[in-house]
């Protein structure tokens, strides 16, 4: 009994990140409708911003929130620079164009840091919060973090007029014009935070996989799953479906096939939630028109 | 009185195709004009010239400046307000956001305020309604409601696209009333664009008959209204 | 006009020969490494026509062909292996092989749409290598360690080393699939192949069974690229698990994009491509090539979206406008 509560908080941890890329992803989505297949590799490069910042003598917050802080501009100058020309392409010059940013982040990260496996600190204590047995303290610090991240989001998006002015963008570009919305620079910001969120989530799982430039293509693939089983276009669900992702694939992992196909657990999550519900949990049915 | 619109050669065309072939006219500060028009004759599109949504050519001046060419967002910011056709809802939002969005470029949050109280005024049943999601509402609220959006910019021009489209006849002249009272107490200038040609020459004071993308007629309402022949073979009433 | 139009076949042909000459005596000239790298590049072909069948015709974004490389080079290395069945005979096995779970993999991905479909195929290339890892399979896989397979030598009596051999033996089964996919796709099962791409709708009410030709398409897809796989390990000699990563799946998407999409012939520019240009870049850095490959796929997207085969034919048009005929 134990060992399945142990399974379900760590769980949990790993879920709170899947959580992060989902929501990443479901910002992006959003705004354009398209999924970021370099969101991992992005998180990833900008995990390595902080190592680099922390190598370089910087404690671990300043370093933590610097980094963010890249990854926003970064985002925006990426959406700026190489994704706008793309708006009005279709989805299959879209999938290019995000392919080839995966593999140029993976490369140029390769390139710079090296393939060689680094570790990444945690800001957290070593030792379990309040000698409980059950959850270690980096993982309830995630938790933690994402909630956070969730919580600041929500508000941001549901009481400031930046925040309504990107759902109004995502939702209705045209009318968004017409009241004097700059949509493509709300795409842009969408971006930015995207590239921030996603930087979290890879600061936050450095400490557990540790730092290598492979490190989020299997993260990547369970915040897809997240996002899709919550429902793509809602980031509260996105945010719900990872943490369910997570506990899935510890107890699937622990008491079923084993860690060795924790890949092809996500592949059959995903092509399973697409084929059977599409809308995810919490999504809503997008109705095509001819 | 000087003019605040003045279009002068406007061309424009989706693709190869040429919609509008130079044509002019002008509103007249506190004024309100309406394009007159069959299906097709590119009244919508002389609209989405003016602020800038199609490709187009020619001159637009708004209060003696030159805005062709700017983009969408830049001309609304001068004070220009669109009602577009299928009136651009946001549907997933409520009431209260929609109207929010419309003061979206306003930094005077104090004078926003009492624009919400105002709007409310000409439109009591969007209050009652205020936070319902804007696409359950009927059709002749979401009418109200784009209007209304558009009121909350505080613009000098608006520009309204077949307010009274698939809308029963009573609430038509409601909203017609409200522009009515609009445009004398709030000095907003119109350019409307209707097929109900009856309703739109009892509100403006200047009218223009486009046919395939050229003005066949213009001048003042009253004199369009009176001409029989005019009335007969363009208008059909 | 019309002579036109026919001088223009008359050149094409033409063409077309030559090319086929030039590739049948240049194994002759050149090392046989340099050899060993160009029959890799028209294996690459062979997988490109099937790529280009999918994503560029039918409109369904694959991001997971890897995948089914990676299912007709174990088909082939584990027959060969196992059971002593001829090089040969392993590509109509391998080929129908993937063909079934193409057009398997085809059925649930019916009901998604472009975006998602891309989603589940990538799903399907980042898990596959760690599916061939699988313990309970490695009996036939061989695990973490893969497969070493024999090189074949060629017929009896032919004056040829092995590396040619299998270069005109690689050189022909492309032929033969390119004539095949040619004839496919300029009739009526082409028409309604690319229709299905520009409107899946209008195609329906035109009683063109889209479920249907999706999946087979799907199917002729993965079976084009299982033998390509086929090849590749009989090539190679050798297979493992790392050798198929996303990023061989991301290198056929490369292939189709710089060859042109919905462009058979540039698949053989395609396969010049992957094979070719990483080698030279690797002379930089490691990680080098696959920035450059990233830095094609933006670059092509966004100034020659036709590829190589449509500039080349775009140039050629200009050229024709400019100084008459």
């Amino acid at each position: 009994m134990e060992q399945l509560a142990h399974q379900v908080f760590s769980g949990l941890a790993t879920g709170g990140i899947y959580a992060s890329v989902a929501l990443a992803l479901v910002m992006i989505y959003q705004a354009t409708h398209l999924v970021n297949f370099a969101q991992g590799e992005m998180a990833m490069f900008a995990t390595y911003v902080a190592w680099a910042l922390m190598d370089a003598g910087l404690p671990y917050w300043p370093a933590f929130f610097l980094t963010l802080a890249i990854a926003f501009i970064g985002g925006i100058v990426i959406e700026r620079l190489i994704i706008r020309p793309f708006d009005d392409a279709d989805v299959l010059a879209a999938v290019i164009v995000f392919v080839g940013l995966l593999v140029i982040f993976n490369s140029v990260a390769g390139w710079i840091f090296s393939y060689v496996i680094k570790t990444f600190p945690s800001p957290f204590p070593a030792e379990p919060p309040f000698g409980n047995r059950l959850i270690g303290s980096h993982d309830l610090g995630a938790i933690a973090v994402t909630l956070v991240v969730l919580v600041l989001l929500f508000i941001f998006f549901r009481f400031t007029p930046l925040g309504l002015a990107m759902r109004a963008a995502a939702q209705n570009p045209a009318s968004s014009r017409l009241v004097g919305i700059r949509v493509g620079w709300m795409r842009a910001l969408g971006w930015g935070l995207a590239a921030a969120i996603g930087a979290v989530a890879g600061i936050m799982v450095a400490p557990i996989v540790f730092l290598d430039p492979n490190m989020m293509a299997g993260i990547l693939l369970y915040g897809f799953a997240g996002a899709l089983l919550g429902g793509i276009d809602n980031p509260g669900g996105a945010v719900v479906g990872g943490f369910l992702v997570g506990v899935m694939e510890n107890i699937v992992g622990a008491y079923v096939i084993g860690t060795e196909l924790k890949l092809t657990v996500a592949l059959v999550l995903i092509v399973g939630v697409l084929v059977v519900r599409p809308t995810g949990l919490f999504g809503h049915k997008l109705v095509t028109r001819v | 009185m000087a003019a605040l619109l003045e279009v002068n050669a406007l061309t424009a065309a989706y693709g190869p195709t040429n919609v509008l072939h130079g044509i002019a006219f002008a509103v007249e500060e506190g004024g309100i004009t309406a394009i007159l028009g069959a299906n097709g004759a590119g009244k919508t599109t002389t609209l989405r010239a003016v602020c800038g949504m199609v490709r187009m050519g020619g001159e637009i001046k708004l209060a003696g400046e030159r805005i062709e060419g700017r983009a969408t967002e830049d001309i609304v910011r001068r004070g220009v307000a669109h009602v577009p056709d299928g009136r651009g809802t946001f549907v997933h939002l409520t009431v209260e956001e929609n109207l929010r969005l419309g003061a979206y470029t306003r930094r005077d949050r104090r004078q926003v305020a009492a624009d919400f109280e105002r709007v409310y005024g000409y439109f009591p049943r969007l209050k009652e309604r205020y936070r319902q999601q804007a696409g359950t509402l009927s059709g002749g609220e979401q009418q109200m409601l784009a209007i209304a959006r558009a009121l909350m910019l505080r613009p000098r021009l608006l520009l309204l696209d077949e307010p009274s489209f698939g809308l029963a006849p009573l609430i038509v002249r409601d909203i017609f009333q409200i522009m009515a009272t609009v445009n004398r107490q709030e000095k907003v200038s119109m350019l409307l664009v209707e097929q109900n040609a009856n309703m739109a020459l009892s509100l403006a004071d200047h009218a223009y008959l486009l046919e395939t993308g050229r003005v066949v007629i213009g001048g003042s309402a009253a004199t369009i209204r009176d001409d029989d022949t005019i009335r007969r073979s363009y208008l059909g009433y | 006009m019309r002579t036109a139009a026919l001088q223009q076949r008359h050149w094409r042909r033409l063409g077309l020969v030559a090319a086929l000459l030039f590739a049948c005596v240049l194994p002759l000239l050149l090392t046989d490494f340099r050899v060993f790298q160009l029959t890799m590049a028209l294996i690459y072909a062979i997988a490109l026509i099937g790529l280009n069948m999918l994503t560029g015709y039918n409109g369904q974004i694959s991001l997971g062909h890897g995948a089914f490389y990676a299912v007709g080079a174990y088909t082939a290395a584990i027959l060969m292996d196992r059971y002593g069945v001829p090089y040969w005979a392993t590509l109509p096995v391998a080929g129908v092989l993937c063909f079934g779970v193409g057009f398997l993999f085809g059925m649930p991905a019916l009901r998604l749409e472009g975006l998602y479909l891309a989603l589940a195929t990538f799903a399907l290339a980042v898990a596959a290598p760690q599916i061939l890892k699988y313990k309970h399979l490695e009996q036939w896989t061989g695990g973490v360690q893969g497969i070493v397979i024999f090189k074949p030598d060629p017929p009896a009596g032919l004056p040829v080393s092995q590396d040619q051999w299998l270069y005109y033996f690689t050189l022909a089964v492309l032929v033969g699939m390119f004539v095949i996919a040619w004839n496919l796709l300029r009739g009526r099962t082409g028409r309604a192949i690319v229709a299905i791409r520009d409107h899946p709708i209008a195609a329906s009410t035109m009683g063109i069974n889209v479920a249907l030709y999706k999946t087979l398409t799907f199917g002729v897809s993965a079976l084009y690229t299982g033998i390509a796989g086929a090849l590749g390990a009989i090539v190679v000699q050798f297979v493992a698990p790392d050798s198929f990563t996303i990023f061989l799946s991301i290198s056929l998407l490369v292939g189709i994009v710089v060859g042109g999409l919905a462009s058979l012939s540039g698949a053989v520019f395609g396969g010049l491509f992957i094979q070719f240009v990483p080698n030279v870049a690797d002379s930089i850095s490691k990680a080098a090539p696959w920035a450059i490959y990233g830095i094609f796929l933006i670059g092509f997207m966004y100034l020659m979206p036709s590829g190589v085969a449509g500039a080349l034919g775009g140039g050629w048009a200009w050229l024709r406008r400019r100084y008459g005929r």
